[in-house]
Parts: C-alpha cells; sequence; structure tokens
C-alpha cells in the first residue's frame, strides 16, 4: 500500500520540466490538481487499510471455527495465477534427489572366474562375492533443466569410487511423439536394460545379460525414440554411441549402435503386455576377458572384431481389475542370439603353468540364450519368483587357439527362486536360492540375503 | 543399415490415422475425465487412465499409457504428488510437447487450491505423505466447483474457436451443481458431527464438506498396510467412542474394515471413490448422490 504515493511521485517528476513551458498559472493549477490526487488516493488507502484490517479479524475468526468451514469456499484461484505461483511450492524441490541404498549377504563356492564357460567374459572382476557386502549406493538426481529439456544423473559409488551410471539431458518440446536423449544412458534395448538393479525381481541379472553386456549396456551417445500416432503402443528408436561398454571398446568415432521397436497395450482390464525386438552392433579392439585355459589356469584373452546381436523381450502382467497392491503376477522373457567374428589373442601365460602361447588368430562365434521368469505377489508386502536361465553355447571356432583354450558343448543354466518381503513402498527384503550350473563341473549352490531401501524423492519406475 | 530400411518399411505400412477433431483428453482419475465431459460435451474425446477400482497411488506407466498421452492435446491429474510414481513417466517418454509440465495443455486439478493436512514436517517414518497436503479433494463437490471453474478458462484457452461452447456448457454445468450440492447439503444434516474411521486417509474433504470428524484410520500411516498389531492398537483408541462408520475405497482390502466391524460394531461402508465404479456413479452427479445415500443408510 505504501507504494502508491512513491508510484505518485514518479509520476509527478516529469511535470516541472513541462511547466517551463508554461505559464505560472498552469503549474500552480497543476499543483493543486496533483494535491487532489494525492488526498484523493491517501483517504482510499486508508479505507482500504481499514477493509484489509476488518477482514484479518474476520479471517482469524473463521481460522478458529474451521471445522464447520469447507476449504473450497474460498475463491479458486485464475489460471496465470497458479502457473507463476504454485500453491505448494514445496513439492517439486528442485532437482529430485533420491539414494537407493542395497546389499546383503552372499554364501557361494570361492571360484575365481564365474564366467559361464564357453563365452568370452565382459568384465575381468567375475569372481565370487562372499559373505556380507555393501553393494553400490546409487545417487539420483532428475530435474527438468527448462521447458526444453530435462536433466537426469544416476551416481554409483563404493568404497572411494563414484561412477557415472547415466548422465543424460532429453528433450521435451520436440513433439509428434519425437524425443531425443544425449549424453551417458542406459541402452533403451530390450525389457531389462534400462532398469538399475534396485529394479530388479532378483538379486542379480539374469545369465543372459551378465555375458551379453556384463549386466548391462550403458550407451555414451544419442538416442532418437517416435511414437506412433496410434491407440496401440508402438515405439521405435535408435542409439549411436562410442562403444566403450562391452560388447564393444572406446572408439574416436561411432563404435555401436542400436535399432529397437516396442509394442504393447492392454488386455482387458487386468492384464497388459508389451514385446520388442532389439539389434546391437558393436566393434571391439583388444577387448579384454579373462577366463581359465586348457591347464584350467588364468589366461587373458584380447578380442578384436565385430560383435552383432538380436534380443526379443516379452512382458505379461496381471492383475486382478488393474489394481496391484494386493496381488499381481508378471511373466517376463527375453531371448538373444549373438555372432561375433574377428581375431583373438590369448596372451602368454606359459609363467604361471597356463597353455597360452601368445597367439592371435580368427575367430567366430554363434550364441544364444535365454530367461523366463514369473513373480507372483500374493498378498500384500509378499512376493515369491522363480527364474529359468539357459545359455547355448553354440558354434565357437578358435582357430589356433584351439590348441590353448577350451571348447564346450555344455549348457550353462540356473534356477532361482526368490522371495521378497516389502514393509513399504520404499524398502524391501529379498531372500534368494540358486541352483547355478554355468560352469562345467562345478555346480554351487548360492544362498542371497538382500536389502534395498529408498531415500528421499518418490523415484517414478518404467514399465 | 538394412534393418533399419527395414524397420521403417514396416512403419510406413501401419494404417493412416483418421483425424479426429475432438479434443483428445487424457484424464489420470475418473473423476477429471467426467468433469471434462461435462464441460467439453462433444467437443472432447476422453480417455481415463485409471478405474473405480484401482488405486491412483499405484498405477503403471503401462504402454497402453504412453499410447494415449503422446496423443493427448490435454492432460487433467489432480496433482499434489498422486500421480508422482507414474506421470513424470508419461511425460517423459510421450515425445508430446503439448502436455508437458507448464505447458497449456497441462492441468492439475488441485493447483492454486488450498489443502487440507499440509505436513508439518516431511518424513517417510509418517508414511507416504504428500508435501503438498491431501490431494483427494474429489469428494467435496465445493472443490469440483472450483476446478470446473478453472477447467473452463483453460479449455477455452486451448480451444479458443469452441470459447462459446465451453463458457455455455460451464454455465449450466454449474448452476446444475449448485442447486445439486444445497441438496446435499441438506440431505446430509444428519450426518454432521458423526465420528468416522476411515481405511486410508482418502476422505478427509468428504469430511470436510459434511462436518464429520475423523477420529481413526486402519492404516497406522498413510501407504502403510493395517497390521493384526496396528488394529489392536487402533481399537483401543476408539474406545469410548460412538463410531458412525468405517469407510473404505472399492480399492482398499475389506478385510481389516470387516474385522473392525466385528470388534465395535459400527457398519463398514464401501463407498464410491470416483466415477463409474458402480450402478448409479457413472458421471459426477450420481458420484454424490451415492456417497450422501450409502452414508445415511449406513444405520
Amino acid at each position: 500500500m505504501r507504494v502508491t504515493p512513491i508510484l505518485l511521485g514518479v509520476l509527478a517528476l516529469p511535470l516541472p520540466m513541462a511547466a517551463h513551458a508554461s505559464t505560472r498559472s498552469d503549474v500552480a493549477q497543476l499543483r493543486a490538481e496533483l494535491e487532489a490526487m494525492r488526498s484523493s488516493y491517501e483517504s482510499r488507502i486508508a479505507q482500504l487499510e481499514k477493509r484489509l484490517a476488518e477482514s484479518e479479524k474476520k479471517e482469524n475468526a473463521l481460522a478458529q471455527n474451521r471445522e464447520q468451514t469447507p476449504p473450497a469456499y474460498s475463491a479458486p484461484v485464475a489460471d496465470a495465477a497458479v502457473m507463476q505461483a504454485p500453491s505448494a511450492p514445496t513439492t517439486d524441490v528442485m532437482p529430485k534427489i533420491s539414494l537407493v541404498l542395497q546389499g546383503g549377504y552372499r554364501a557361494e563356492k570361492d571360484i575365481a572366474n564365474r564366467t559361464p564357460v564357453g563365452f568370452l567374459p565382459a568384465s575381468s572382476d567375475t569372481g565370487s562375492k562372499r559373505g556380507f557386502s555393501v553393494d553400490e549406493s546409487e545417487l539420483v538426481l532428475d530435474a527438468n533443466v527448462d521447458p526444453y529439456w530435462k536433466g537426469h544423473a544416476t551416481f554409483s559409488i563404493i568404497d572411494g569410487a563414484a561412477n557415472v551410471e547415466e548422465a543424460w539431458f532429453q528433450s521435451l518440446q520436440l513433439g509428434d511423439g519425437l524425443t531425443a536423449k544425449g549424453g551417458r544412458f542406459l541402452s533403451n534395448i530390450g525389457y531389462l536394460n534400462n532398469q538399475h538393479p534396485h529394479m530388479w525381481d532378483f538379486a542379480d541379472a539374469p545369465l543372459m545379460y551378465q555375458v551379453m553386456f556384463g549386466d548391462r549396456l550403458s550407451q555414451d551417445g544419442v538416442q532418437v525414440t517416435w511414437l506412433a500416432p496410434t491407440d496401440q503402443y508402438l515405439e521405435v528408436g535408435a542409439e549411436i554411441g562410442n562403444g566403450n561398454a562391452y560388447p564393444g571398446t572406446s572408439h574416436p568415432g561411432a563404435g555401436d549402435w542400436t535399432v529397437f521397436a516396442h509394442t504393447g497395450g492392454d488386455v482387458g482390464i487386468s492384464s497388459n503386455w508389451r514385446a520388442g525386438i532389439s539389434y546391437v552392433q558393436a566393434r571391439a579392439d583388444n577387448r579384454k576377458g579373462t577366463i581359465n585355459d586348457l591347464n584350467d589356469v588364468s589366461a587373458d584373452t584380447y578380442f578384436s572384431g565385430k560383435s552383432r546381436a538380436w534380443l526379443a523381450d516379452f512382458i505379461w502382467k496381471w492383475a486382478p481389475n488393474g489394481n496391484n497392491h494386493n496381488q499381481y503376477f508378471k511373466l517376463q522373457s527375453e531371448y538373444f542370439h549373438r555372432n561375433e567374428g574377428g581375431q583373438l589373442d590369448c596372451s602368454n601365460n606359459l609363467a604361471s603353468g597356463g597353455s597360452c602361447v601368445g597367439l592371435t588368430d580368427n575367430y567366430t562365434s554363434q550364441q544364444s540364450g535365454w530367461y523366463l521368469q514369473g513373480v507372483y505377489q500374493f498378498m500384500p508386502r509378499w512376493r515369491v519368483g522363480l527364474r529359468q536361465d539357459q545359455l547355448n553355447v553354440g558354434t565357437v571356432d578358435l582357430s589356433g587357439n584351439a590348441a590353448y583354450l577350451p571348447a564346450t558343448s555344455y549348457k550353462p543354466e540356473k534356477t532361482s527362486i526368490m522371495l521378497d518381503y516389502s514393509p513399504s513402498e520404499f524398502s524391501r527384503f529379498r531372500v534368494q536360492w540358486a541352483q547355478d550350473r554355468s560352469i562345467q563341473n562345478l555346480p554351487d549352490n548360492v544362498l542371497t540375503l538382500q536389502y534395498i531401501m529408498s531415500l528421499g524423492a518418490h523415484g517414478a519406475h518404467t514399465y | 543399415m538394412k534393418y533399419l530400411a527395414l524397420l521403417f518399411g514396416l512403419l510406413s505400412a501401419l494404417p493412416a490415422v483418421p483425424a479426429q477433431a475432438a479434443l483428445k483428453v487424457f484424464a489420470c482419475e475418473p473423476e477429471w475425465g467426467a468433469l471434462t465431459q461435462e464441460l467439453g460435451g462433444a467437443l472432447v474425446s476422453v480417455y481415463s487412465a485409471t478405474m473405480a477400482q484401482q488405486d491412483p497411488h499405484h498405477i503403471e506407466a503401462r504402454p497402453s499409457l504412453l499410447a494415449r498421452t503422446r496423443n493427448a492435446d490435454l492432460l487433467i491429474c489432480t496433482g499434489a504428488g498422486l500421480e508422482a510414481g507414474w506421470l513424470p513417466v508419461l511425460l517423459a517418454q510421450s515425445g508430446n510437447a503439448k502436455v508437458q509440465t507448464g505447458q497449456p495443455g497441462w492441468f492439475m486439478a488441485t493447483d492454486g487450491l488450498a489443502l487440507l493436512e499440509k505436513p508439518i514436517k516431511l518424513d517417510r517414518a509418517m508414511g507416504d505423505v504428500h508435501a503438498a497436503g491431501n490431494p483427494h479433494i474429489q469428494q467435496d463437490p465445493h472443490m469440483i466447483a472450483a476446478v470446473a471453474q478453472r477447467l473452463n478458462q483453460r479449455l477455452q484457452q486451448i480451444d479458443p474457436a469452441n470459447a462459446a461452447t465451453y463458457q455455455h456448457n460451464y454455465d449450466s454445468f454449474n448452476q446444475r451443481w449448485q442447486v445439486a450440492m444445497a441438496r446435499w447439503e441438506r440431505e446430509a444434516a444428519p450426518l454432521r458431527g458423526k465420528l468416522m474411521v476411515s481405511h486410508h486417509k482418502a476422505f478427509t474433504y468428504l469430511y470436510h464438506w459434511l462436518g464429520m470428524t475423523e477420529v481413526g484410520t486402519l492404516e497406522p500411516l498413510p501407504g502403510i498396510d493395517p497390521s493384526a498389531q496396528s488394529l489392536v492398537t487402533l481399537l483401543q483408541q476408539l474406545k469410548g467412542k460412538s463410531v458412525y462408520a468405517i469407510v473404505r475405497a472399492p480399492y482398499n482390502d475389506a478385510r481389516a474394515s470387516e474385522w473392525l466391524h466385528d470388534h465395535i460394531g459400527a457398519p463398514a461402508v464401501e463407498l464410491p471413490f470416483t466415477i463409474g465404479g458402480e450402478s448409479g456413479t457413472d458421471n459426477l452427479f450420481g458420484f454424490f448422490d451415492v456417497t450422501v445415500k450409502r452414508l445415511l443408510e449406513a444405520h
């Protein structure tokens, strides 16, 4: 209210300047008018202040009497005002921050290389992790950058090492079903690939993902997706990246690219489904993998060549009347088929009693695998799950290296059952037992106890 | 790259989408779909993401919802964090510029309204509390009236060519609504001052509107399922209080309210929580008719 007299003063400033060109009587007249305006405004301000005081008094009386006063009787706020001043600025802290804590206990045999036999491993750290352990804690930040872009980052933190799992920006305003994403992101191929471990229904990734991508395919590059303008869901997309994640290795140009298509819909109100098909092609230069040689000694292999893979995925979810609070069931399956062709070097490990002499020779493989899993929530908070993993070593042609590295027709497989309990939407405890027959002559029973705790912003989960 | 060609070949084989003049509306909950239908009439084509049997807190961002979000001209939801678990995914993956946060096609019913039960402290130890306040506003017809007024403005903004029709529909709706509200309030007068127990804190606005008092909830904390222990605690808490009814939504498990009914004698009542769950509730008027009737007939 006090602003008004100041405003009037500012408005009055140019007036003396205009008065120079005018007569004294004009000035006097203007002064008089101004004085009149001022006094009229002052009386109106006084009136307004009085009314304000009265309404405050009324409001206090109303507040004491609140039980009898429905909240909606206050006049609704106009659209424009809402946009500028939302009623609840506390709802969306910018950015939304959440932290996921994971860890547990595992009992299994002590095996140095747990890579399924016949496959070139995705990482060199494939040993057993026994006893108590804290898995990576995930720190997630997510916010709209401005009206045009959204930003997201996921860091995994463990023992002095912070990993950038995801760091991307995504378009919001391209329209026509188009979305573009750039940075580091989890590839949209398959079904499970873009899910973080805390979203998994089992304590570990299926064997198929372990041998294909070392749990999951991450991309440093760009992604474009397009949603068809139909009521039937149909998404197609492509990615191109530097290929620095398995099965590729870092490239100055495009190291890998993917294409994928997903479709899905509802069946009645209780069921819905999604199915997809994806293709990944990557180039590898001296991709390192540690396996056991014919003398059963650890050997470093280096693969250079092309890796091409097809994936098919299917998921079906059921909940009575579409209400998944009390009960639901989901059936999920994925299949892959991969061809790799190029050169394989098995570096000399004779000194440690190994069989490799450092030969580089041709290498081709055609391998496949699948998993099928079902998860059933039989009552609120409680779920059971069963998963079957199967890999097919297929045809592997080691050429000259066949003299140093094992060849096999063994079919790695694994059967897992799990039971989990979620006290709330934000916490979960799991017990999982697996019969792991992925390593020839070394069957193992693996018991995992796991906890997952989500703190902070309410994360929205993908389908 | 031949696979890419194949993919786009497949795409071009898709049937052409027929041109539709009606404004495509994606409603997160059926009550907002019904309200948009009242104001839009034949000018809108409404799709509701949830149904009466479903808990709007826990919906999955499933493929059919993504496809509908992609094609929507207007998205109307409750807001205030109710859809926090699924709406952000739909928006981010839809590739639809029109319905993104802050655009004219993005409409949150709770925006600009004074919400009840705004938490003083945000701590998940107190359950799944909504920072903005209790979002279940649809059970107070005054709230519906306030949303209708804003929605009328928004529809005219998005579709100015038909502004006069929206205004006409709104005037007609508002007139009938005011008359109906007066009737419900008259009918429900005997409910004033009654003590209520609810499954979830989902009926706050209904009690507030009709002057009833909530003396307990079956959920020990918002979003935490009742347990044997929490029910016993509730039973002790209710000692000496004359509870009028135990109220639940259709998607709540009936066992907890039936258990309490067996112990305190007060009737367990399932109230419609939105439009379309049962006969007579297929529009907003019917929704309140049934709600008031069921409360009155509880005894």
